[in-house]
């Protein structure tokens, strides 16, 4: 099993990635104090958490982070069973109304969950603007939907999936490829 | 391996429900509460979805939780009551229910006033049955709400000692709340009046306390189930200061209870009858939290029934996988 798997970023990669990402987000925000990150349930909200560190030891306050499970606002969810089990929504205190909103996934392949993610959002409130953020982009879109940040391009060979492993739920930060519904 | 929590079509009732099955039952619920605290107390996930509430028995808390659920998961409702329906012209159940099949529904939520009905109906139409009621046999989502409710305020359902007080003979909401409760590894107690206890109710593996004293003591939870007035006008018992007196949950008997105790009761109260109002708007009493919990669990019950069979599982699980 495990030497099926092949690792493409390790813990120090994934770090210098996400580093990058909190940088390009400050940039591309007007101010900090505005910021909301919202990660994408379930390891989106890690990632979410981790860009809100770095974030906050360049600019001295930490982005609020909430959490979004967009499983009820899935295209598929009629076709498919049994039901997926819902995680927890929990947006940042005080609403995203006029606030910068960046959603935060780990990997950007469909377009399906940004889709997804901006429908529930838009039931929340009305951001000034939502920024889309990935850990790793591999392509294959359905839908014209493009994240602003990506911390990495990476091929997806025929039958694999890439995996993002976080601390809090796979004990090691990295990325992986695997082999599809290993 | 993921254990297998699919429900399948219908919800009868809990009897035949695995641990795993009521588990996740109870964990979306969880996560459906939320939505309720919304600005905006909706999500599209069952849009286009048709459901009928048939009532063929007054109920107004549990069809106006049903239908408060299937509004938040955006589904279209109708409602049919006995009272105006073609039921009181004779219509049969099958006939009833192929004609509302003939429209093209998905679920039909129905309480009934014989049991074993909701099974009848579930056998012969397509569409996905939830019983919320049926005669004196289950009413799954009521016991559903309860364990929820319970596993909130102690944190697990695992070794609590749940007592249910009151009605056991005639009460459907006891052997549903029976069978989840014990599924789910619970300790379960019935306290009430023999001639309101089945005969052979220890063979459904609970302790039975026949003085409401013993049961306080030795209960982490009560549910005090309501007694129905005809049943005093069927001589079950010879009047409701009687059973007040011998049953009734006082403020005395609360206090004198040696841990903390939760008090539970399905509503509607006859206060000052099975329980006094200091205890049913008291400290201990999570009546309301009940009703707030319905909402959820009927909300995730028709989430997890909606669409979808088991084997496309898998596929699923790797198409939804990233996007």
């Amino acid at each position: 099993m495990a030497s099926d798997r092949q690792q493409l970023l390790d813990e120090r990669a994934v770090e210098r990635a996400l580093a990058r990402m909190a940088r390009e987000i400050i940039e591309k925000s007007v101010s900090t104090e505005a910021l909301s990150l919202v990660g994408i349930h379930r390891r989106g909200v890690q990632l979410a958490h981790r860009i809100a560190d770095e974030i906050s030891k360049a600019e001295d306050h930490r982005p609020v982070v909430g959490s979004l499970d967009i499983t009820l606002y899935r295209d598929d969810l009629m076709a498919i069973g049994p039901r997926p089990v819902v995680g927890e929504t929990r947006l940042p205190e005080g609403g995203i109304d006029d606030r910068v909103v960046v959603i935060i996934d780990d990997v950007a392949f469909t377009g399906r969950t940004a889709r997804a993610a901006m429908d529930e959002l838009a039931d929340f409130g009305r951001p000034r603007r939502i920024l889309l953020c990935v850990l790793v982009d591999r392509g294959g879109r359905e839908l014209p939907i493009q994240p602003d940040i990506v911390g990495r391009h990476l091929d997806v060979p025929e039958g694999m999936t890439i995996d993002v492993l976080v601390p809090e739920l796979d004990g090691r930060l990295a990325v992986e490829l695997a082999p599809q519904g290993g | 391996m993921p254990p297998n929590t699919a429900l399948g079509k219908d919800l009868v009732g809990l009897e035949s429900l695995t641990a795993d099955q009521l588990r996740a039952i109870l964990d979306t619920a969880e996560a459906f509460k939320e939505i309720s605290e919304r600005q905006i107390k909706k999500v599209p996930v069952l849009r286009g979805k048709t459901i009928v509430n048939a009532f063929f028995e007054p109920s107004t808390r549990t069809r106006v939780s049903f239908e408060f659920a299937e509004k938040r998961l955006s589904a279209d409702t109708v409602n049919i009551a006995s009272s105006g329906s073609s039921v009181v012209k004779g219509e049969t159940l099958v006939d009833t229910a192929r004609n509302l099949e003939a429209m093209r529904i998905d679920m039909v939520v129905m309480r009934h006033g014989s049991s074993g009905s909701a099974q009848f109906l579930a056998e012969r139409i397509p569409s996905n049955v939830i019983n919320a009621g049926d005669g004196r046999h289950e009413h799954p989502t009521q016991a559903l709400l309860d364990m929820l409710t319970i596993r909130d305020h102690v944190g697990r359902l695992e070794g609590v000692k749940v007592c249910i007080v009151g009605d056991i003979l005639h009460s459907r909401v006891a052997r549903s709340n029976i069978f989840g409760l014990r599924t789910l590894g619970a300790e379960v107690g019935v306290c009430g009046p023999r001639t309101l206890l089945p005969a052979a109710i220890e063979e459904m593996g609970v302790k039975v306390f026949a003085r409401i004293e013993e049961a306080i003591e030795w209960a982490d939870v009560l549910n005090v189930l309501r007694l129905q007035l005809e049943r005093m006008q069927a001589g079950y018992v010879p009047s409701l200061r009687e059973y007040n007196r011998v049953f009734g949950l006082t403020r005395e008997r609360v206090q004198a209870a040696p841990g903390e105790l939760l008090v539970l009761h399905p509503g509607p109260m006859n206060r000052g009858v099975e329980i006094d109002s200091d205890v049913a708007d008291g400290p201990q009493s999570v009546i309301l939290d009940q009703v707030t919990n319905g909402v959820a669990v009927r909300m995730a019950v028709l989430y997890l029934l909606a669409g979808g069979e088991p084997e496309k599982a898998e596929a699923a699980k790797v198409d939804g996988a990233h996007g």
